[in-house]
């Protein structure tokens, strides 16, 4: 008798996408398995690329920041800020006091945003249908004061080289201040629904494990990052727009599963909260836009900017040539760099846990074909 | 005691309480303040003021002359290389006037870069946001649709 027949041959290659209601988009994984045992996952992308960098050498620096929204489109305001911090830097141009707080208090916002959409898709993922609806109707607030503010609601085109192009409307500062007292509330409600759940706990505890040696050996950053129990955050580490003047918290899991990553985006919510609501207090006047010539024509050089953006670090590198138009732009995605992980957070899981992978990286495919 | 609980869920089930309860946390959502639907033809919906919608051309309202004075500003401006400005030199004045202004929506991604950079506050991106047309040409705007504005169909109720 030989060892093995053909009925123990049970390997299985399944794709999963790109109609995939739980890949966030136009993600395509082809799934080998064994049962119901992933053995080897292979990610296929490029569904939604529009040649983004391409575009940007076709530009001027002042033209291509709308492109940029494009990209995360669920986090626009943090892309339009790191963009706008990468041109400054080249052209050394100082952004006033007023316009950075404006622009901290945005990105934050979108940052609760961003993560408002991770954690109501994730909780669907996984089966829960009620915390969508809660953060979707939160979100909306958030959206109106982008509307206000800047008159788009998603790709928001919010700063400019140098500053901001719109001054604050008139009840601002009231609009944001009732959305954080509303706001922190409502974080104690989704905890109430998801943080001692059975079955949320079933479904995340232990699934898509990555230590912090793993994460940097992948380059993950963000959420994913700290949760693995590694205190690094942009914000703190190479503060950008003021972030120095502002105290808040690093939070972090300890094992780096998908359930301590939940917890830290969930409590990155409210130190939001608690950033925008210092950036309110201190609030300062004067002007919103810095020197910036009319042509914007940046000394040849190259430059590397990077922020925390919701996902993880994205980075801006822009080669100048001297001309009107950048030489080159190439985008650092949080998300792209992050989803490398996905083999190793699936191997030897089940497949309805690679959903649950999926979700917990936070991708957002506009960033990773881009 | 015991009894007294009996009887009492006894009585709960017969007069339907739980269900009377449950009806009322519905009931309490019907308070008009608590719909969030828009009836969106009959009732129009709150758009911000600074929103980034159909372009405008605007004209003195008093003489009806366009305010444009066809510097190129915007159509330099433009990401998408989307207007086109054309003018000619008045031989009595030698000033430049606008003789077509053509404004593609199809590829307009309402960035308002274009708005920011006329001098003269004349192209501006409006409140207005219904854009639909029932052929592609009908996406592209020459001035006097720029200066009319967008007439969307008006129901009757």
């Amino acid at each position: 008798m030989p060892d093995s027949t053909f009925l123990d041959a049970t390997e299985l290659v399944l794709n999963m996408g790109p109609q995939h209601p739980s890949t966030h988009g136009v993600l395509r994984v082809i799934l080998k398995l064994d049962g119901e045992k992933v053995i080897g996952t292979e990610c296929v992308i490029g569904y939604l690329h529009r040649g983004i960098e391409k575009i940007a050498e076709n530009r001027t620096y002042a033209q291509f920041a709308p492109y940029v929204d494009r990209m995360d489109y669920v986090a626009a305001v943090s892309n339009g800020l790191g963009y706008c911090l990468a041109v400054e830097k080249l052209l050394g141009v100082e952004v006033p006091p007023r316009a950075q707080a404006v622009r901290v208090i945005l990105t934050e916002l979108n940052r609760i945003a961003s993560h408002l959409i991770w954690l109501g898709t994730h909780a669907l993922d996984v089966g829960a249908i009620t915390p969508l609806f809660y953060c979707m109707r939160e979100r909306e607030e958030i959206l109106n004061i982008f509307e206000k503010y800047c008159g788009a609601r998603l790709t928001t085109h919010a700063f400019r080289i140098g500053g901001l192009q719109y001054e604050t409307y008139d009840t601002f500062e009231q609009d944001v201040r009732a959305f954080c007292d509303m706001f922190l509330p409502k974080v104690d409600e989704y905890e109430e629904l998801l943080t001692g759940n059975r079955i949320w706990i079933g479904r995340l505890r232990n699934v898509g494990i990555l230590t912090a040696e793993e994460c940097k050996a992948y380059g993950v950053t963000g959420p994913l990052l700290r949760a693995a129990g590694v205190k690094w955050d942009l914000r703190k580490a190479q503060p950008y727009s003021g972030y120095e003047q502002y105290d808040f918290e690093i939070p972090t899991g300890t094992i780096g599963d998908s359930y301590d990553r939940y917890l830290v985006r969930i409590q990155e919510m409210r130190q939001s909260v608690r950033i925008i609501r210092q950036a309110l207090d201190g609030l300062p006047g004067g002007p919103i836009m810095g020197k910036v010539p009319k042509v914007i024509k940046p000394p040849v050089g190259e430059v590397y900017v990077s922020i925390e953006a919701p996902k993880g670090e994205l980075g801006y590198y822009i080669v100048s040539d001297g001309s009107t138009q950048p030489y080159r732009v190439r985008v650092r995605p949080p998300s792209f760099v992050n989803l490398q992980a996905l083999d190793k957070m699936c191997r030897g899981a089940l497949v309805a846990d690679v959903v649950v992978v999926i979700g917990t990286i936070d991708i957002v495919l506009g960033e990773v074909d881009r | 005691m015991k009894q007294g609980g009996a009887l009492r869920r006894f009585l709960r089930k017969v007069l339907f309480i739980d269900l009377i309860e449950g009806l009322w946390v519905t009931f309490r959502y019907q308070q008009p303040k608590y719909i969030y639907t828009e009836q969106y033809p009959a009732e129009r919906p709150k758009i911000a003021e600074r929103y980034r919608g159909a372009p405008r051309l605007n004209t003195n309202p008093e003489t009806g002359e366009t305010l444009c004075i066809a510097c190129n500003l915007c159509a330099l401006a433009c990401p998408e290389n989307l207007i086109v400005v054309d003018s000619e030199r008045d031989e009595k004045t030698r000033r430049k006037v606008l003789t077509t202004f053509t404004y593609d929506t199809s590829r307009c991604m309402f960035c308002g870069l274009c708005e920011d950079a006329c001098p003269v506050d004349a192209l501006e991106l409006t409140q207005d946001f219904e854009l639909a047309s029932y052929s592609r040409e009908g996406a592209i705007w020459d001035r006097q649709m720029l200066e009319e504005g967008p007439r969307p169909t008006k129901y009757a109720y």
